[in-house]
Formats: C-alpha cells, structure tokens, sequence
C-alpha cells in the first residue's frame, strides 16, 4: 500500500510555537533556568568586552604618548661605585642619526619645602631636579598652570611643580604667585605640571633651571636620565646603539628602557586576569547548562500528559523531539541574548566609568548566543529523547 | 456501508509474569456513520481495544485495519500520519494545553497535518460554533466549566471531520447532567455523520446508542444493533 499520503508534518511556525509551550505556561521556571545561562555568558561577554575595551585604551595612549621614547638612566656599577652618565653624553645622543631630540634631567642635592619653617626632615619625598628646558616637548608632557622654564625664567629662582608635588605642597593655582622654599632660597613656582602618564618620578619632582641649579645651589652633576625621541621605525636600533654612545667605555653601565613598555606588560598581567575571569564564566555557563538539563527532565516527566495527546493528535517521535530540544535551545538561547545584553551593558557602565571607548568583540556577541544554543542542545538532547521513547498510551495514562 | 474499522482476532498481551491478555481475539467491524458504545467492567480490556483502534498500541496479533490502511503494513511515522489525518481522540481528562485559549487548542487537532495556523483556526472557529462554544473562542482553559473542556477537546476531535472519533469515557469526570449534554452533542455529531466509539462504564449511555458491544476478560460478550426510536 502506497502510505505517501500518510505524512505528519508540523509547519515550522508551529515547530517554534510548540517549543514555547514550556515556557508559556510555566514563565517562571524558564526565566529561572535561563538566568544561570545568562549569568555564565554575560560574565563572559563582559569580561572579552572590558579586555578588548581597555586594550583599546592602551593603544590609544601608546598612540599619544608615542612609543619612540627611550630613556638612559645610569646602572650600578659593578665594582666601580656609583655609576654615572659622562657629561657629555647628551651630545653624544643628540649625534644619531635617527634621534628626533633629547632632553635630560640633573638630581639637585637639595630639598623642597612649603615654607623655611618646615623641619628639614619632612622632605614630603620631593625631588628636586634640574632640567634642560625642552624637556616637556620631548617627554610630551604638558603644563596644567603658568608655563613651563624657559630661557629667561630658568636664570632665576623659579620652578615648575610636578603634579603630585603640587598636590602634596598644597599649591593647586598660581594666584597670589606662591613661593616654595629650595635649599636655602625662595623659589617662585611658575607652573604646574600635568600627569605624565610615563614619568612618576617627574610628578614627583620639582624643576628648576641649569643656571639657576649651579649658581643658587651650587650643584654640577652629570645629567641622571637622558630622555631620547628616536624616530619610531628606528627605536630598536637607535636603543641598541645608545649604552656605547653614552658611555663608550662602559657600555654596561648604561640602562635604556621604553617607558611604553611597562604599560604592555601591565596589560599583559591583565590578560591572564582575563583568562581566570573567562574560566570562571564558562563554570557559570557549565552549572546553567546543567540546570537547563534538569529542569528539562523534569518538565517531561510532568508534561508526560501533553506528550501522549501530541503523539495521539499524530505527532511522530522526531517532533516530540524537535519540541523538546527546541524548547531547551529557546531557554539556554534566550538567557544567552540576555547574557550578551547584560555583558555589553556592564562594559559599556565600567569603560565610561573609565573614560574608555566601549568596544565589545562582535566574536563575543555571535560565540556567546552560539555557545548558549550549543549548551541548550546539548542540555536537551537526552531529555527530548526521553520523551521521545515514552509510548503514547503509557504517556496518555500519567 | 464502507467499513472504517476492523479488527480481526486481535490479540493485546503484556509482557509482565504472568503475562496478561487484556484483548483475547477481538473481531468487529466498524462501519461509516455508525455510534458504536463499548461497555464492560474495569479491566476488561475496554480502553486497551480503544488504543488498539486508535493505533496508539500495536496488537500482539491479529489484525486490526483504520481508514482502509492496515496497521501492520504502517511504520511508526506512518501511524503518527494516520492519526493526524484520520483519527480524532477524546480523553477522559480532556487533555487541553493550559494557558492557551479555546480556539488555540482546537486548532491543534490538525497541528501535525501541516496545515499553517490561520487556516486551522478559521476550522476551530466552527468547529467551537458546531459544539456550542462560540462565546468562549478567547477563554483559556482554566476558565472553562468540567462541560465546556470536554466540549473543546470534542471540537479538537471532529476538527478536518476525521474518518473515526474515538472517544475513551467522554463523561467520566463530568456530573451527570454534564455527561447528559456531551451525549446529546455526540449524537448530534452522529446524525450530521461522523463515526464515532465511544468506551464507558456507564450503561445507560452505552442503552442509548445505536449499537452496543459488551467486552469482559478481552473479549466481546455481545454485539449488538438496536432500532432506537
């Protein structure tokens, strides 16, 4: 007999209205038994999210900040004392080729104090150093208040505060044109510093003019860093060349860093915080995978009923199938929508916190709903086979 | 007549120890347009037959025929196909889908013939108005009275006028008056044509319909025909 005609079928519109039935009736339960699925999902959207958003950030501050600087610093001697930078080094930088230009800062032997009362002890962990007046353009920093030395100011007793020195000496405006006291001699502040995002220690710092270093304070040191603006395809080449340049004699007592490089490493460290938040999210979305499961089994036990009038009503075993899976992929997919939702909302809260752009990978947002679907499949897949097998005349006695 | 049912020496054992033969070979015809009452103790394999007709469950052997296709010769799938499109079930406890509205659980009565919901809701929509329920289209189920669920998993039944309704103690849970409308309205369902078993424990239902078949220990006692007035 030819049985052609004898065909279920179910239009795949009711295929999706059938996988909504569950959680139709029973909202609660599906929204309770997606959220574990939403919480594993959105930590892991988030987490990609603020990892991509503050690699974003960092690159945008390399950009600004450049990432040809290098700075020269004298290393410990081994054997010889104190190691210093020969006087005439910053010449010798400023001589290749590929260098842009080089500024260089002098450790001045003095203290800074708010006023001449202070006890000579409460040096407020200020240094007090001398500096070549192109230093800013060559660190790129940049000046909050007043301006910075300059040909004229730097041949009298006049400093520029760093950030955090100004902070600490409690001067945040030049109204009134404050005075501090440097060594043994009044010094006018004519500007404060922003924040150098590379150079804490110049925050830390208060500069003074060469002249003004040797004549009021009697100092006459090498110069302690040099700061090197190389051009940027040629930093590599231009860092290995400096030690020798600076000090042909010992080249290995030359330190030369790129300040830039501290930054990647601390992104770095960031990224294996990325990786323990990223494990964590996938024992959430675990855990809500599982409770998917149960819930799923213990809806067909209850739906048994439902499931015997759909097969009498002519449903074959691949539609009680499809229902069920389907109704575990609506549940896990939907709390994977929310968890994308979710993890896109907290990235973009903490980055404008921040001040960052927000930036969550588009492989987020597409691997985060597949991953739930995959987890829903997978959690419904024994379940829909269980009612699937059941008979529908056992099925329709429950 | 064209025959529309048949069953012949249909045997139903279960396989527990000892086994038990809750259809001992059954023989009968069912013909079109007949209202046939099937009535006998608890245990005397009533509602097993009903499966077996139904082809929820396969006879052990014997060989029982719906619409012109026999049993044996169908797949699983296929036995699904011939449910959907040639069998209507009536339950005892109704069966509807709580949450969704009269008209929607109608509606699923061809939800596996492929048929798009637009078209089987306009059929839901007479078919609730053949069984009297036309005011009551939007009410879910948990609104409707014990009379007016079954009256919807009727609708549900005679939906795309299937060859055979099958309908397993239509009025065990409802009071007798109940019982007494959803009796009218399958003879009513007769007169306009459709064929319909009805299995019941209650013999004056079963005294009022045209024929009356008598099961005891899985096997028929008495068949017979009446002339009712």
């Amino acid at each position: 007999m030819a049985n052609g005609q004898l065909q279920s079928e179910l239009h795949p519109s009711d295929l999706a209205r059938t996988a909504t039935v569950g959680a139709r009736t029973r909202p609660l339960r599906a929204a309770l038994s997606a959220l574990g699925i939403m919480i594993g999902i959105g930590a892991m959207v988030a987490v990609l999210g603020l990892s991509e958003s503050s690699k974003s950030e960092l690159l945008s501050q390399l950009e600004r900040l450049g990432t040809n600087l290098l700075t020269v610093t004298a290393g410990a001697g081994i054997g010889r004392g104190e190691a210093v930078l020969p006087e005439e080094s910053v010449d010798m930088v400023g001589r290749i080729g590929p260098v842009e230009s080089t500024a260089y800062v002098v450790d001045v032997a003095a203290n800074a104090y708010r006023t001449d009362l202070i006890p000579e002890a409460q040096t407020g962990g200020i240094a007090v150093m001398a500096t070549a007046l192109n230093l800013l353009d060559t660190i790129g920093g940049t000046v909050a208040e007043g301006v910075f030395l300059d040909e004229a100011t730097s041949e009298f007793p006049t400093v520029v505060l760093g950030a955090v020195t100004a902070d600490r000496l409690g001067i945040d405006s030049l109204e009134g044109s404050p005075m501090i006291w440097v060594g043994n001699e009044w010094f006018t502040v004519v500007g404060i510093l922003d924040t150098l995002d590379l150079h804490p220690n110049l925050d830390r710092s208060v500069l003074i003019g060469e002249a003004v270093a040797g004549s009021l304070l009697d100092s006459e040191n090498p110069p302690s860093t040099i700061y090197v603006r190389a051009q940027p395809e040629d930093v590599v080449a231009v860092a290995n060349v400096l030690p020798a340049t600076v000090n042909p004699e010992f080249p290995d007592q030359v330190n030369v860093t790129r300040p830039t490089d501290t930054l990647e490493a601390q992104e770095a460290a960031d990224d294996t915080l990325t990786g323990l938040f990223l494990g964590l999210g996938a024992v959430a979305l675990l855990v809500g995978g599982v409770g998917i499961a149960n819930v799923m089994v213990i809806s067909v036990l209850e739906r048994r009923s439902e499931i015997g009038l759909r097969r009498a009503l002519g449903a074959t075993r691949r539609h009680i199938t499809y229902q069920f899976l389907g109704e575990s992929m609506l549940l896990a997919g939907a709390g994977g929508l929310a968890g994308v939702l979710l993890g896109a909302l907290v990235t973009a809260a903490w980055a404008s916190y921040q001040g960052w752009d927000t930036l969550v990978p588009v492989v987020a947002i597409v691997g985060g709903i597949v991953a739930a679907l995959a987890i829903g499949a997978i959690a419904g897949l024994y379940p829909a086979l269980r009612a699937a097998r059941l008979s529908p005349t056992e099925a329709l006695r429950a | 007549m064209s025959t529309v049912l048949s069953l012949v020496d249909t045997v139903k054992e279960y396989p527990l120890t000892p086994p038990v033969r809750a259809l001992a070979g059954v023989t009968l015809d069912v013909d079109q347009g007949e209202l046939v009452a099937v009535v006998g103790p608890s245990g005397s394999g009533k509602s097993t037959m009903l499966h077996v007709m139904g082809t929820l469950d396969r006879p052990t052997s014997g060989e029982v025929s719906v619409a012109g296709y026999r049993v044996s010769d169908l797949s699983d799938a296929e036995l699904s196909g011939l449910r959907a499109k040639h069998i209507g079930f009536v339950f005892q406890a109704f069966h509807l889908l709580t949450g969704y509205s009269a008209l929607d659980n109608v509606a699923d009565g061809l939800l596996y013939t492929g048929m798009g919901l637009d078209e089987r809701r306009d059929l839901a929509l007479s078919a609730l108005d053949r069984v009297g329920l036309s005011h009551r289209l939007d009410h879910v189920t948990t609104q409707l009275s014990g009379g007016e669920g079954q009256r919807v998993a009727i609708a549900r039944a005679i939906l795309g006028g299937p060859t055979i309704i099958l309908a397993d103690e239509p009025t065990g849970n409802l009071d007798s008056k109940t019982s007494a409308g959803i009796v009218d309205l399958l003879h009513d369902l007769n007169r306009d044509g459709a064929t319909i078993v009805v299995v019941t424990h209650d013999l004056d239902i079963a005294a009022d319909m045209p024929r009356e078949i008598h099961l005891n220990d899985g096997l028929v006692v008495s068949d017979q025909t009446k002339e009712l007035i």
